[in-house]
């Protein structure tokens, strides 16, 4: 027994969404985790705090105000209706963008604690050295922060592929469209096929386990080079 | 050509409050002691702390001035900090480039082979960072400044966080660099032992403000100024060598005030030398003594004398207008008779070279 073609449909559509989200995230992320770690503004333990919410907030409430954001009567929803596409509630789109919302702290704190360490000196060192800051950030503030990279990048796309509550509320299970693997799972379990519930079970068990292990052996490598 | 700045800035344990105007050439030390400003003065001369009124001029150029600030990157200096700040995750290699390559080919004064051989890093150039010893660190660190042909270059206690002997070994590497690269050289430092070696001109900084500037032969012996009043406190003389004694293996070096004789060196006649009198190596005496070992012998004159302990004062001497320190007890004052403008001998122990 192997995957059917429906199973193989979320696997697709969860790799996708995961990518695409992680991709997302580390796009606004970095800016975002880098002004987070040099700003001194005193309000700045607010953005701190909406950036971790998703940590402590059930996904389903969280999925039920993006549902509602998404929806045609919501602000985003709305304004793609407005700009003549449709409602974003039920789309891959939107699964995406609740995506990015989930698994944002995934991303910005590993970054920001990245970044926090790199420290001031090196980016002094670099702007004596007739670096510009744009220079400064790609050259000295990434590579040194490499290890939060990777991180953020693992943490983000595995949070994304076993996300299910935020999913279940604003994408639903429309197959191939919205349906990803841990609705797919649950689905099968619904209708007592445990044994495909298994393969793709453990598909996404053996996959976390590799990405983690992944993470941890290149991270003790990199502090390896740099005591 | 001159460096003129002037600098308000308001820190935790002092405020930086300067007004200054130094030669700009040769090695102008910055000398005071820990948390007086030193670090924040250069920092505000590099551009990387932001004095809301200051000015800065080096040479022609403006760095500083009312709405002009250029940012550091636009400044054409180099910076050695206190800790070599490497970049961890270059080589050797790319850490002296990473400046370099950033420097248009026209502005290049200072090659890469020049740096590397100036600063003696050839062998480290493949290594990475973390296999390099502190010494060689900073070194590196060193050959990464100068590779950006800097206008004027910046070093904040370079040899601070290094050992004795990782000290003596780089000392050599910074006298050369100013000798063969004639770029002005602004040095931090609070050891008096490192400034009275490699300085011309100094500026002397005590909670946030300047105290004094002007040469360090000068200052070293103000009895006004705490330099004269540390353990060590001497005076630096600038001489000549006259010749060689081959009979008893000395080497003669004159100075306006008389001849130094000291233990043969390898000097050539007519070479110019800084030699360092410690105060407490200088006795004084009513007459010029016949029976004596000690060889350097010199006329001089009271300047001024300065109660230092319960026990010794510091004299200040002038020896044919070059200022020499003595440090006697105060018993011998009362016994001597000394005071200002009397006619004496100097007697000198031993005298350092310094190079």
């Amino acid at each position: 027994m192997s995957l059917t073609d429906a199973d193989l449909a979320a696997v697709l559509l969860t790799l996708k969404l995961a990518a695409l989200s992680t991709f997302i995230l580390l796009l606004i992320g970095t800016p975002l985790a880098w002004w987070l770690s040099r700003s001194r503004w005193r309000f700045k333990f607010l953005l701190e705090g909406v950036i971790a919410l998703p940590l402590v907030l059930p996904p389903t409430v969280l999925g039920f105000y993006l549902l509602i954001a998404l929806g045609p009567n919501g602000p985003i929803g709305g304004l793609t209706q407005w700009l003549g596409g449709d409602s974003l509630a039920f789309t891959f789109t939107g699964l995406v963008i609740g995506s990015v919302f989930y698994s944002m702290p995934f991303v910005v704190q590993p970054l920001q604690h990245a970044f926090t360490a790199v420290g001031r000196r090196p980016m002094e060192v670099a702007a004596t050295l007739r670096a510009s800051p744009m220079d400064r950030f790609l050259t000295v503030a990434i590579p040194l922060a490499r290890s939060g990279f990777l991180t953020a990048t693992v943490l983000g796309f595995a949070h994304t592929v076993g996300e299910f509550g935020v999913v279940l509320m604003i994408g639903g299970n429309i197959p191939g469209e919205t349906q990803v693997l841990s609705i797919a799972i649950y689905e099968h379990v619904e209708a007592l096929e445990y044994g495909r519930a298994h393969w793709l079970s453990g598909g996404l068990l053996l996959l976390s386990f590799v990405m983690l292990l992944a993470v941890y052996g290149l991270n003790r490598r990199y502090t390896g080079i740099q005591p | 050509m001159t460096i003129e700045a002037r600098f308000q800035l308001q820190k935790a344990q002092f405020n930086l409050d300067v007004d200054l105007s130094i030669p700009k050439r040769g090695i102008t030390a910055i000398f005071g002691p820990s948390g007086c400003g030193k670090t924040t003065l250069l920092r505000a001369i590099a551009g990387l702390e932001h004095s809301p009124r200051g000015y800065l001029k080096i040479g022609e150029e403006i760095w500083q001035d009312g709405d002009i600030f250029l940012p550091t990157h636009q400044r054409p200096l180099g910076y050695v900090f206190q800790e070599a700040s490497l970049f961890d995750h270059l080589s050797v290699r790319s850490n002296v480039e990473y400046g370099l390559k950033r420097i248009p080919m026209d502005e290049r004064q200072v090659s890469l082979d020049q740096a590397i051989e100036l600063l003696g890093i050839s062998q480290l150039m493949d290594r990475r960072p973390d296999q390099l010893s502190g010494g060689e660190k900073q070194r590196v660190s060193i050959a990464r400044a100068i590779a950006v042909s800097p206008k004027i270059l910046l070093m904040d206690e370079p040899l601070s966080a290094l050992d004795y002997q990782r000290k003596r070994e780089i000392m050599p590497y910074l006298e050369s660099l100013q000798q063969q690269l004639e770029i002005p050289i602004l040095y931090v430092s609070h050891s008096p032992d490192e400034v009275a070696r490699l300085a011309q001109q100094m500026v002397l900084l005590d909670a946030g403000k300047v105290q004094a500037v002007g040469p360090m032969t000068e200052l070293l012996t103000r009895l006004d100024l705490p330099l004269a009043h540390y353990d060590k406190a001497g005076a630096l003389v600038e001489a000549t060598v006259a010749g060689h004694d081959d009979d008893f293996e000395l080497t003669h070096l004159d100075f306006p005030g008389g001849r130094f004789s000291i233990g043969r060196q390898q000097l050539t006649v007519g070479q110019s030398v800084r030699i360092r009198v410690t105060a407490r190596d200088v006795s004084l005496t009513l007459e010029h003594q016949q029976g004596t070992s000690i060889l350097n012998v010199f006329p001089v004159t009271i300047d001024e004398i300065i109660p230092g302990d319960k026990t010794r004062v510091t004299v200040r001497l002038n020896a044919g207008g070059v200022p020499l320190l003595s440090r006697v007890t105060r018993k011998s004052v009362t016994a001597l008779d000394l005071k200002p403008g009397k006619q004496i001998f100097a007697q000198v122990k031993t005298v350092a070279l310094l190079s």
